[in-house]
């Protein structure tokens, strides 16, 4: 049984007067323990509300639904009232955000930040806390970590703050870490330390990653099973290495095909796909890929397309799919590896 | 911290200096000269000529002005020209009560505006909001003189639950040490008197904080509105914290920045709309006074009133400054 269960999650912000968004449509995927997974895909595609709705987060509003199930350790989430929920995040999970400086409180020193987590989850007060709190931050590599306690957020350089906000994440070792676009905001330099910081956090401490990202390089060095989102829909779910060898959603394709690489010669072009997700707000009934879809055929339109399972672990929604290089030698595994 | 006030309090120099300079002018260019202010429409030029003498108005300008300055300095603001006492006497005694009205109405318009505030922007839509943002627009419309009659009316005269005038009842004799009546009683342990100081302010003080209130209330709306959408109330949530943590030390405190500038500007409006509380309930403070003096045309009152609000301005926005920079450490002094 999985850490974590996603099964058939929707969520539905309806406008009097408006025809519903369906921002998340009935995704399912599953996070192991101690497993690193990613959730992918452009902006707007309902990875960052996906992660909000397990999380209990998503801003209360009139007209906002969410369906289905999340089953965290034998709980649904999405069942549990207020209180149980704020007793499981911070603790069992605990989650990451895109923007440090505007994740952290502007108005309270690094030190209470961390602290407050430890007094709220595991009953350390004063002396021990803020020891613990200084053990934390050296852990996540801030250096002189006594000082920065006392130090509020803009005194702290980018990376520093994603380290602090890390260090909060992982006060009380939680089973879950969701990392929602960790990266996004910083540098490349620090892109890759933090990455670096995490992947040795989740070694280290059997913590699994819901790793969300639209980032398909962070994909490539972190994940081990990746589930690729599009309209609100998970619409490939492989273990990463099949996923880069042969992707069989045309998404996928394209996703990959949008990446600047550097073994392509001079003057080859970039592929990127054509539009863009948001303009196709509400998603069209059927295959929501379909009208930016090179391989669209007449069904893709009307009945959205069912999941797929195909060998080994591996399932997409599609009608018309990539072919699989049969007439090609497959892929030899061992070379790469 | 320290040098932060002193370097403050020493703007305060410029800042008077630039005043007197505009009083002075102000004074010179009476209507008919200060010897009209001073004798009215009647006064044969013989007496004229008297005055101009005894001002020292016949000397050159800059001397004049030194004059001025210097007595400024001094605090002797002259004597004013209704009473026949000496201007900064006639303060001595009046001004402490007009602290006192204006001090418990910001006491008021901050207690009940800050919560209310709050919990509107947490009931958004339902109807205590509603409620409250109609409520202060209301209480920025209607005009403190009348807010004044009509609870004047109602409170004093149709339900006699508080007094309609005056600052202490005079039957009970009570002790003056510094003229803040309520600080009087309580220092000289009378009781009953400080009470009954109290009694008094009530009514003035709800009129003078009707519209400090409005505007607090909706401030502190909006602010906490905008602060529960940011990020770091989300981190805070994913935290686990309790709501009350997230709250208190996450939301409110953020929220409290935009407060505490608009409560500077509003002190120093409030002082302003004394004149019209005290004049509606006879409440023997420093505006009533004015109030008077301006029908009088009563100018070294006039100044020496001017010359308040001033200092009071600086002083209160200093303390602004100050507990801002307790709130946000971004802006914090050194």
């Amino acid at each position: 049984m999985a850490l974590l269960e996603v099964e058939d999650l929707s969520v539905t912000f309806a406008r009097r007067g408006q025809r519903a968004v369906h921002a998340v449509d009935g995704v399912s995927f599953a996070v192991d323990a101690g497993e690193v997974v990613g959730l992918v895909g452009e902006s707007g595609c309902g990875k960052s509300v996906t992660s909000l709705a397990i999380m209990g987060l998503l801003p209360k509003q009139p007209g906002l639904r969410v369906g289905g199930k999340a089953v965290f350790d034998g709980t649904d989430l999405l069942q549990l009232d207020d209180r149980s929920r704020r007793d499981i995040r911070g603790r069992d999970i605990a989650m990451i955000f895109q923007d440090p400086l505007s994740s952290l409180n502007p108005v309270i020193p690094i030190g209470l930040q961390v602290t407050e987590v430890l007094t709220r989850h595991r009953g350390m007060k004063g002396e021990t806390a803020a020891k613990e709190a200084a053990a934390l931050l050296d852990r996540v590599g801030i250096p002189d970590p006594k000082r920065r306690l006392k130090e509020y957020p803009h005194q702290l350089s980018g990376g520093m703050r994603q380290r602090a906000l890390i260090a909060m994440a992982v006060a009380c070792q939680p089973r879950l870490l969701i990392a929602d676009e960790p990266t996004t905001a910083l540098d490349v330099t620090i892109q890759a330390q933090i990455l670096e910081l995490l992947k040795e956090l989740v070694r280290d401490s059997g913590t699994a990653l819901l790793m969300i990202t639209h980032d398909l390089g962070v994909v490539a060095g972190m994940c081990d099973t990746v589930n690729v989102l599009y309209g609100g829909r998970v619409v490939e779910t492989a273990r990463r290495r099949p996923l880069f060898r042969q992707p069989r959603h045309p998404y996928t394709v394209g996703l990959l095909g949008s990446v600047p690489r550097l073994d392509a010669g001079r003057g080859e072009k970039l592929n990127p796909i054509p539009g863009s997700v948001r303009d196709l707000l509400p998603w069209p009934d059927g295959c929501a890929f379909a009208p930016r879809c090179a391989r669209r055929t007449d069904e893709c339109v009307g009945e959205p397309p069912e999941l797929v399972h195909a060998h080994d672990g591996r399932s997409y929604r599609c009608v018309n799919p990539e072919p699989l290089p049969g007439m090609v030698p497959a892929p030899r595994e061992e070379e790469s590896a | 911290m320290f040098r932060f006030i002193v370097r403050r309090l020493l703007q305060l120099i410029p800042t008077l200096f630039g005043l007197s300079l505009l009083l002075f002018i102000w004074l010179r260019r009476l209507p008919g000269g200060p010897e009209t202010a001073i004798l009215g429409e009647r006064g044969t030029p013989e007496m004229r000529a008297a005055i101009r003498r005894n001002m020292g108005l016949d000397e050159p300008i800059l001397v004049q002005y030194g004059r001025f300055v210097r007595r400024m300095i001094k605090l002797d603001l002259g004597t004013s020209t209704s009473t026949k006492r000496a201007v900064t006497t006639e303060f001595i005694e009046r001004f402490p009560g007009t602290v006192e009205l204006t001090i418990t109405a910001m006491i008021i318009a901050i207690g009940v505006g800050i919560p209310l505030g709050y919990l509107a922007a947490r009931r958004r839509g339902r109807f205590l909001d509603h409620a409250s943002v109609g409520g202060s627009l209301i209480g920025i419309c209607i005009p403190v003189f009348f807010l004044g009659y009509v609870l004047k009316a109602i409170f004093s005269e149709n339900l006699h639950w508080f007094p309609s005038s005056g600052r202490q009842d005079p039957t009970l004799g009570a002790t003056r040490v510094t003229n803040f009546f309520v600080l009087d009683g309580l220092m000289t342990r009378e009781w009953d008197a400080a009470a009954d100081a109290l009694w008094h302010l009530v009514l003035p003080s709800i009129a003078l904080a009707s519209i400090p209130l409005a505007i607090i209330v909706r401030i502190t709306r909006a602010s906490v509105l905008e602060v529960l959408n940011e990020d770091f109330v989300r981190t805070a949530e994913a935290k686990g914290l309790t709501e009350q943590t997230v709250r208190r030390r996450h939301v409110l405190r953020n929220a409290m920045l935009p407060v505490a500038t608009s409560i500077g500007l509003l002190a120093g409006g409030l002082l302003s709309g004394a004149v019209l509380t005290e004049t509606v309930f006879a409440f023997s403070g420093i505006g009533a006074f004015v109030a008077e003096a301006i029908g009088q045309r009563d100018y070294p009152v006039l100044m020496g009133f001017i010359l308040i609000i001033a200092v009071v301005y600086v002083l209160v926005n200093l303390l602004v400054d100050l507990s801002y920079s307790f709130i946000d450490p971004r802006v914090r002094v050194r």
